[in-house]
């Protein structure tokens, strides 16, 4: 049926997926052994860039890659020599997921009540309130955010530690800085959901049945209402999951979000290609979910 | 809600590691790029490999110069080319296996050979044949200049004689390294734990991004003086997350003169636990001389001359940053600089009238290249950037561009000449004047301006050949005149300052020195309640120096 | 003040009937948004704060030729202007303050702005054009329409950005300076990075407003108001021209106001990294990238990250209340 078909997909489009970032990547100026200083002769250059194959067309370069991927092998990694990508990955992703889905268990949980506040109680002074802290939620940058909560909370007052992955005492910082943003977001799409949900006929029909107006909105309206805000949790998870390059940063957290962003800018081809496709086969299984979910919330959708 | 706090409770039970307290924790900088000595190049990369793989020599943390490693003492023949070096009969592994002079061949010749792809090979150009072995030209190891003539004893041949060769034989490229390890897994030998390591520690945890774990190595031939046992290295990249962790007491030193802050530098340096001290760098920026009107040299004197260092260092640095005046650091071994041009905006006008553009006039809208990034040490490049670019008009009348580009852009257009004015920096890889200057003859990879002087590179290579050291720094004198004095390629604005945090009151055994040499195993932390090592860790310090001097 | 939800009765529309209905439904959505007065006062501050950015410069150029004292006050005020006032803190001199470079702070707030406003506007004019049609199409036509146009979206949005954003720039700014340098309008190629940069950003920020739009459309094109049109041999553009997008314009104005402070916010991100406006152009982003160092324990010039994110924080608080009164008012709500 429909998403057995989507799932087929899942190959070819990591073909295109990987080719166009494998492309992408070596098309950049600047290659990952361009340093300060340069080595005392050319032909160590050379020798550094044919050990790594760089010196091979991009073809050929990537069909060695396809070959290695066939066995599952992201190849080694060009700024980290003495680690392969899968060596990388395996001790990143656990990282990032757990800070990733505690972010967005955050945002859901602060974003979704904003936003059914704000809609609920829409026009009182609530709504200006509630949808006042979503706006200022989202237009705070986390480098902003972070080093305030970290001053505060944890210089000052001496509650929560400054940086690093140890404790579980050590995710609250990263997860309300990193979270805070996507929770305005989520509130802000929730609201506009409820808003454009409440007037519709069935509601006016159950309220003419007399139900609460409680009962009407969590019953009726939500999983209607949820829609846009399930729309974006597909990429808004997916982002989560590969991790945040600034709360990586100033929090010091081993996580995936810091490796692609430095990977990119010192041009690790194999593990900014490596983490692409990981971060394309997660956003391509959640799209897939949601189209799910949709379903499930929203009879009326029909995919031919 | 209820799936959120049960992940909660589940990252509770997960996440908890058990693990001993280090004694000393030190925030390092960057993460580091390998742990293999031969293929290392950052500083902190550097610091580490020299905790885990020792050479035949090794810099002292006082001085920064070259004291007996490996090898106890070593001879030298007369002409100055020859050093015979004699290993120390109780260098051993982290495993307990004896160091021989076999194990230096391996790992020398390996650092000489194109499958371990290490940019610092051209440090072992100097021995015979050593270039031709690594280009292909030889096929037979035998023939390079390197020597074990028995277990104990490691013939070195060199082509010339080096005053700094005895300083190369303390860098990573040249230091031990396991030959069965290496042979079994290849490029992630390092990873492999437990690891053969030949150096005051061995690697015990290494978590990309997290930290690196250091247990003090029983079996090195100096362990008995090694201070900590258990040391953490944290791959801090960011100088305000530096700045937090010193400030909640989980680091104990934050030394990498990348992790100041560079705004808060002024706050810094009036606390009594900020310590800076001179360093062996310059900053300086570039002129690309194949470009008109740059090719001309009174047009490039007259930027110089309009520079004002003292306002850079005074109102962007903070540092205690010295002007440079002249290209090579002062302080740098059995060297003294001559002196460069100052700050004359009135002789740079008057160079520029003479090269034909009074006033500024007809000046063509020429770029000024630099990378720079807000969260990081970069930054500072950006604020020197717009002053620069302000001087040059104020002073000469002449409107420069600037033009900020991504770090790896700004490396590859530097090479490829493709660029008018660009920052740029050096750091000395070992004390002498040579790591400075020789980047500027003809032929260097590391010259980047397109300026060849044939008289300059006669000057660098007789000196290089002299044993004589005052005839040798008196060559040396005459080609930096020609550098910053007269064709100026290049202007030095300023000479760094190395910066640390730590509290001298429990942290001991850092010493400035020029070269941020600051050897982990000198390192130790007092123990709150002692104000040095008290008798009970005094005698347990002498019992067990004498009970491993019994077992060597 | 509240407002009752809008009945059916008031604004059936079905088919296309209405245009004497639709005059006076647009006065009405008129009066309605006049009503609203947080949206009103955030028109006006928009307004103010639009004309205070475009109107700064062109003060500061009247005054340089009015005398010494405009041309003391020009000089103070110039965003470029290096001087020795360092980090000077808010004062009748200087509203704002200095940065490092002794440069006035309020200028460079009012000159970023511009340039932020620009990015954001753009940004968000690429999101509509490109990511309503795209999302309305995939989702209204389904099939393997939708097939083809959402994968193709999934592509694009697992690309790394940053190394597209280096690509675009590094790649088109040598072209456009040999350009600019043959055409002698060299000045210009500053003003060219940013429009790259411009590009570059609103080209990856209309793929999520295509996929909320496709979800939000997957739900409309069952409704009964839709199926009727159909039946009644309305075309496909008709119905999604007349039906569908404009039901899905609530979520969409809502979108376009997130939009734009996450297209301002990832500017400031390139800019933390040093890929961003060029100095010593400056963006809000980029002066609040800079500012966020400011944020320690150690010493605080508050003022260099304070206005800058005050500024920002109040102009996208006015987009917001401004697109919740437009929502409110034109909200298609009868067309059920």
């Amino acid at each position: 049926m429909y998403f057995l078909r989507r799932l087929f997909l899942l190959v070819p489009l990591l073909l295109v997926i990987s080719f166009l970032s494998f492309v992408l990547v070596r098309v950049a100026p600047g290659g990952p052994f361009d340093r300060e200083r340069k080595p005392a002769s050319s032909e160590i250059e050379r020798q550094i860039k044919a050990k790594y194959h760089l010196d091979e067309p991009v073809w050929k370069q990537y069909a060695r890659f396809l070959a290695d991927l066939a066995r599952g092998d992201f190849g080694i990694s060009l700024q980290y020599r003495n680690h392969t990508v899968n060596d990388i990955i395996a001790q990143a992703l656990p990282v990032s997921a757990s800070l990733g889905l505690l972010a967005f268990g955050f945002a859901m949980g602060v974003g979704l009540p904003l936003g059914y506040l704000t809609a609920a109680r829409r026009g009182h002074y609530q709504d200006y309130l509630g949808s006042f802290v979503a706006v200022l939620m989202v237009c705070v940058p986390g480098f902003v955010v972070a080093p305030l909560l970290i001053m505060y909370l944890g210089i000052k007052w001496r509650l929560f530690p400054v940086a690093l992955w140890v404790s579980p005492m050590h995710a609250v910082l990263p997860v309300i800085a990193l979270g805070l943003y996507f929770a305005g977001r989520v509130a802000r799409l929730m609201r506009e959901g409820m808003l454009n949900v409440m007037p519709s006929e069935f509601i006016m029909a159950a309220r003419a049945k007399g139900l609460s107006e409680n009962a009407l909105l969590l019953k009726h309206a939500l999983p209607l209402a949820i829609l846009p805000v399930v729309s974006y949790s597909g990429p808004l998870l997916a982002d989560l999951l590969t991790g945040s390059f600034v709360i990586e940063t100033i929090f010091q957290i081993p996580g995936v979000g810091a490796f692609f962003v430095n990977g990119s800018l010192n041009r690790d081809y194999t593990l900014v290609v490596g983490l692409v496709i990981l971060y394309a086969v997660l956003l391509i299984v959640l799209n897939l979910l949601v189209d799910l979910i949709y379903v499930l919330l929203d009879p009326r959708v029909k995919y031919d | 809600m209820l799936f959120w706090c049960a992940l909660w409770v589940v990252m509770l039970l997960a996440g908890c590691r058990r693990e001993p307290r280090a004694d000393l924790v030190i925030a390092n900088g960057n993460e580091p790029e390998s742990l293999d000595p031969a293929i290392v190049t950052a500083v902190p990369d550097m610091r580490i490999t020299k905790a885990l793989f020792e050479g035949l020599a090794r810099l002292d943390g006082k001085s920064g110069r070259p004291t007996p490693g490996l090898a106890e003492r070593w001879e030298l023949s007369p002409d100055g080319r020859v050093y015979t070096f004699f290993l120390r009969t109780n260098a051993a592994w982290s495993t307990g296996a004896p160091i021989t002079s076999a194990d230096v061949l391996y790992s020398w010749l390996r650092a000489l050979s194109p499958q371990t792809a290490s940019d610092y090979a051209g440090q072992l150009f100097y021995i015979h044949n050593a270039e031709a072995f690594y280009n292909g030209k030889l096929k037979t190891p035998s023939e390079v200049g390197l020597r074990a003539l028995d277990p104990r004893t490691f013939q070195v041949e060199l082509d010339y004689p080096l005053a700094f060769f005895l300083d190369l034989c303390c860098y990573p490229t040249l230091a031990v390294v396991p030959r069965r390890i290496i042979e079994q897994f290849g490029d992630r030998w390092v990873t492999h734990l437990p690891l053969p390591c030949s150096g005051p520690y061995e690697l015990v945890d290494w978590r990309l991004n997290d930290k690196i774990r250091l247990h003090k190595n029983p079996y090195y031939w100096d362990a008995a003086n090694t201070r900590s046992s258990l040391v953490d290295l944290l791959p801090t990249a960011s100088p305000n997350t530096a700045l937090n962790l010193y400030e909640t007491g989980i680091a104990d030193v934050v030394w990498d003169k990348d992790l100041v802050p560079v705004e808060l530098m002024d706050a810094l340096m009036k606390r009594p636990d900020y310590h800076n001290f001179d360093f062996l760098g310059t900053f300086f920026y570039r002129f690309n001389v194949t470009r008109k009107p740059l090719d001309d040299p009174r047009v490039r004197q007259a930027f110089a001359l309009a520079t004002d260092k003292q306002r850079i260092v005074k109102k962007l640095t903070f540092g205690g940053e010295k002007v440079a005046a002249h290209f090579v650091p002062d302080g740098v071994a059995n060297y003294q600089s001559p002196e460069g041009p100052g700050f004359d905006p009135n002789l740079a006008r008057q160079l520029l009238a003479q090269a034909g553009f009074p006033g500024g006039q007809g000046f063509p809208h020429l770029q000024y290249m630099f990378f720079s990034a807000a969260g990081g040490g970069a930054k500072i490049q950006g604020k020197i950037a717009v002053e620069l670019q302000q001087m040059w008009r104020k002073e000469l009348g002449v409107e420069i561009q600037l033009r900020q580009i991504e770090r790896k852009v700004f490396y590859s257009s530097q090479s490829r000449l493709d660029y008018d004015l660009s920052a740029s920096s050096w750091v000395g890889d070992y004390n002498d004047a040579n790591t400075f200057l020789d980047m500027f003859a003809a032929n260097s990879g590391n010259n980047r301006t397109g300026w060849a002087n044939a008289h300059y590179d006669a000057l660098i290579l007789e000196a290089n050949q002299q044993t004589d050291l005052r005839r040798r720094a008196e060559l040396f004198r005459q080609a930096e005149t020609i550098l910053v004095a007269q064709q100026m390629p290049i202007v030095p604005i300023y000479f760094y300052a190395g910066f640390m945090y730590f509290n001298d009151l429990k942290i001991k055994g850092i010493y400035p020195n020029l070269l941020d040499e600051h050897p982990i195993q000198d390192i130790w932390k007092v123990k709150p309640g002692a104000e040095t090592p008290g008798a009970s860790t005094g005698a347990i310090a002498f019992i067990s120096a004498v009970v491993l001097k019994r077992f060597q | 003040m509240t407002e009752p939800p809008l009945t059916s009765s008031g604004l059936a529309k079905v088919g296309d009937a209405t245009l004497p209905d639709r005059d006076r439904a647009s006065q009405r959505s008129w009066q309605r948004f006049r009503r609203n007065r947080p949206a009103l006062w955030s028109l006006w501050l928009l307004l103010f704060v639009a004309l205070g950015v475009v109107a700064w410069p062109i003060i500061l150029k009247i005054a340089a030729v009015m005398g010494p004292a405009g041309a003391d006050f020009t000089q103070r005020f110039q965003p470029d202007r290096v001087s020795d006032a360092q980090f000077q803190s808010p004062s009748f001199a200087h509203w704002f303050g200095t940065d490092v470079h002794g440069r006035d702070l309020l200028s460079r707030v009012l000159y970023g702005a511009q340039v932020s406003l620009l990015v954001g506007c753009v940004a968000a004019i690429l999101s509509l054009l490109i990511g309503v049609v795209w999302g309305a199409v995939a989702g209204y036509a389904g099939g393997k329409t939708d097939g083809l146009l959402m994968r193709i979206v999934d592509i694009l949005y697992s690309l790394p950005s940053i190394i597209f954003v280096i690509v675009l720039i590094t790649t088109f700014e040598g072209i456009l300076r040999r350009g600019l340098a043959r055409l002698g309008a060299q000045d210009l190629d500053v003003s060219g990075r940013l429009l790259l940069l411009v590009v570059g950003l609103g080209a990856v920020s209309w793929l999520t407003m295509a996929r909320i739009v496709r979800g939000q459309v997957l739900s409309l094109r069952q409704r009964a108001f839709v199926q009727a049109s159909r039946a009644l041999g309305a075309g496909p553009i008709r119905v999604l021209a007349r039906h569908i997008i404009p039901n899905t314009l609530g979520i969409v104005i809502v979108y376009l106001a997130l939009t734009i402070p996450a297209v301002i916010l990832y500017e400031s991100f390139l800019s933390y990294l040093g890929l961003g406006i060029q100095p010593p152009m400056a963006s809000l982003g980029s002066l609040i990238a800079e500012g966020a160092d400011q944020i320690n324990p150690i010493r605080t010039y508050w003022w260099l990250i304070a206005f800058p994110s005050a500024f920002l924080v109040i102009t996208l608080l006015a987009l917001n209340f401004l697109s919740d009164g437009l929502r409110d008012a034109w909200d298609v709500r009868g067309e059920n």
